[in-house]
């Protein structure tokens, strides 16, 4: 890994310090060409795993981080990028294999990625209202209606999801026993009464 | 008069379009028995032909990230068997590795073997099950009856070493959960020999078997540059002719003591890819071979793992800083400092791979686990259109994929 090389080629590009490997910050607009420069000159051939981290103390809120492996020189790479306005730059075109990362990180996060071929949601469901593993989520998870719409279309009846009670995590206050083991539900609070 | 009409070519050229008939959608799964779990494969048919393969996936969606972050490190060790549940014992070695890497620990040389050993049972039993569910997806039954009770063996000695058959929790971060049990290794030596000989059985069944051959060889192949390009790892990349295998170019936990082979295949078809797995169940066994032969003495727990791990009982009920010890560490977790670690394991669906990002304290800041399993089938919209229906099991069996690793 040639550090000099890339932070004179990209002069926006920071090294950090980190425990296990080279890491730096790439500026948002720069990352997609930061990852083909890598790809093409310094042989990290393999996007290894392509997430987001959720800060909401800091400004811009969301970060995307990039691991990057070369399978010849046997080397990784980290590559932290914040998202201006929610959004950064898709690396889908370099490396097909992010599409799913992506896409991924839209559905958990809210993260837009800029020129993606296939912004769809793809653990959750394409209706599902909410970015799960955003901070502000809660643990217990938040009710939504299951779409069902030929289900509805013969019964006339909306499908309802089944009552999460009875799991380690999920519970209703004052609805299951006080025998069993019971976690927060943070979806309510003093403050924030339970809907 | 003129019965007949008679049709020229030139008719059927020109209403070729209208002859085609429409594309049909065909949706395989989510219950489908080629589909080795709640997978859903949205596919556009011409005929028999699939022209587009979209796959559905998240119907096993648990939230395993979200939970992480919500609990303490120590607490998330079963969680890890439930990513690749056919290979539990290797994922357990892959979290602990990495959260030990963050925490700086360092392990003792038994403790390694022993995982070692672990990762490469693990391997031997994840791969007798691809084998033969693969097999069976191509029309052989037989072979699945023999790697099943090979399995079967091995979950005997998964229960003995770690009181479970199926959701071990063996590795703790800092070391393991207990020692070998007395007698163990000659065990596991007993059972080497004998998968070797159910090996040889089903290379003889399956390797030169005209059915298989002709559902395996050619269909799908695989190019260097595409199982790159979709960050294909373990199997499947080294099934398309690229040599890279953590345990050989990133060794951890010692695997660079050992001697083994890297198999690697040439055309990355179905069928290299069920010889390079063939081989690494020889290969594993070679390993453990050598494990049982140098297994070193010692400890099987860190030094520093006092910071992690319970104090015995007998010492909470006595001891005053045992006890405040235990109550830390039941309430505020172990304190892991803070930064960030990436740790990929050779896994055998591929790599494994967890980052952890720390603020200090007991519980992770942020888990993202790396599912290979999750990247096996991104690229399926890549490589299906253009096979045949039938030849669409071959393909899911050949990437020997686990959902519970691909939703999380």
């Amino acid at each position: 890994m040639d550090a000099a090389a890339l932070t004179q080629k990209f002069s926006r590009t920071q090294s950090l310090k980190s425990i296990d490997m080279p890491t730096f910050t790439v500026a948002n607009d720069e990352l997609a060409e930061v990852v083909r420069y890598l790809r093409d000159n310094q042989g990290f051939d393999l996007l290894a795993d392509l997430c987001g981290v959720d800060w909401p103390n800091r400004s811009p809120r969301f970060g995307v981080v990039l691991h990057l492996l070369s399978t010849t020189n046997k080397e990784y790479v980290r590559l932290h990028a914040a998202c201006d306005n929610d959004a950064v730059p898709s690396v889908t075109s370099i490396h097909p294999g992010a599409n799913w990362h992506e896409r991924e990180a839209y559905d958990m996060f809210g993260i837009t990625f800029t020129g993606h071929p296939d912004p769809r949601r793809i653990l959750m469901w394409e209706s599902y209202p909410y970015h799960p593993l955003r901070k502000e989520f809660p643990l217990a998870g938040i009710e939504v209606p299951l779409p069902a719409a030929d289900v509805a279309e013969v019964t006339g009846q909306k499908v309802e999801a089944a009552p999460m009670m009875g799991g380690p995590f999920v519970s209703h206050g004052g609805h299951m026993s006080g025998a069993e083991p019971q976690a927060l539900d943070q979806s309510w609070n003093e403050e924030k009464p339970k809907a | 008069m003129k019965t007949t009409k008679e049709i020229s070519l030139g008719d059927i050229a020109a209403r070729s379009e209208e002859l085609r008939g429409e594309n049909m959608t065909l949706n395989m799964g989510p219950s489908h028995p080629a589909t080795h779990g709640v997978l859903r494969l949205s596919l556009e048919l011409d005929g028999d032909k699939v022209i587009k393969c979209d796959p559905v996936i998240g119907y096993l969606h648990r939230g395993d990230e979200k939970i992480a972050e919500n609990m303490t490190y120590n607490q998330f060790v079963p969680y890890t068997d439930r990513l690749d549940y056919l290979a539990p014992l290797a994922n357990n070695v892959a979290y602990a590795i990495a959260v030990e890497r963050l925490a700086g620990l360092k392990m003792p040389e038994r403790c390694e073997a022993i995982r070692v050993a672990c990762c490469e049972m693990a391997r031997i039993s994840s791969h007798l099950l691809g084998i033969g569910v693969y097999a069976m997806d191509t029309g052989a039954w037989t072979v699945f009856m023999y790697t099943f009770n090979e399995r079967e063996k091995l979950y005997t000695l998964f229960e003995e070493l770690t009181g479970a058959r199926f959701t071990t929790s063996y590795t703790r971060i800092g070391g393991l959960t207990r020692d070998l049990p007395e007698g163990w290794l000659q065990r596991v030596e007993t059972f080497c020999d004998g998968v070797l000989k159910t090996i040889d059985e089903v290379d003889r069944l399956l390797t030169r078997n005209g059915i298989f051959l002709e559902r395996t060889e050619g269909i799908a192949p695989i190019s260097k540059e595409l199982a790159l390009s979709y960050g294909l790892t373990g199997p499947n990349l080294r099934a398309s002719g690229i040599p890279f295998d953590l345990r050989k170019d990133k060794p951890y936990s010692g695997y660079e003591k050992y001697e083994f082979d890297i198999p690697v295949g040439t055309k990355g078809d179905c069928f290299d890819r069920y010889l390079v797995r063939m081989e690494e169940i020889r290969q594993s066994v070679r390993i453990l071979r050598q494990v049982i032969k140098t297994m070193p003495g010692g400890a099987w727990y860190a030094e520093d793992a006092k910071k992690i791990f319970l104090p015995p009982k007998a010492k909470i009920m006595t001891k005053m800083e045992e006890l405040i010890q235990n109550f830390m560490l039941v309430t505020e977790g172990p304190q892991i400092p803070a930064g960030e670690v990436y740790f990929e394991a050779e896994n055998p669906k591929g790599s494994l791979g967890f980052y952890i990002v720390s603020n200090g304290g007991g519980v992770p800041y942020r888990l993202r686990i790396r599912g290979p399993s999750f990247v096996s089938l991104s690229i399926l919209p890549a490589i299906v259109p253009g096979n045949f229906l039938t030849d669409v099991a071959s393909i899911l069996g050949s990437l020997d994929f686990v959902m519970g690793e691909c939703d999380r």
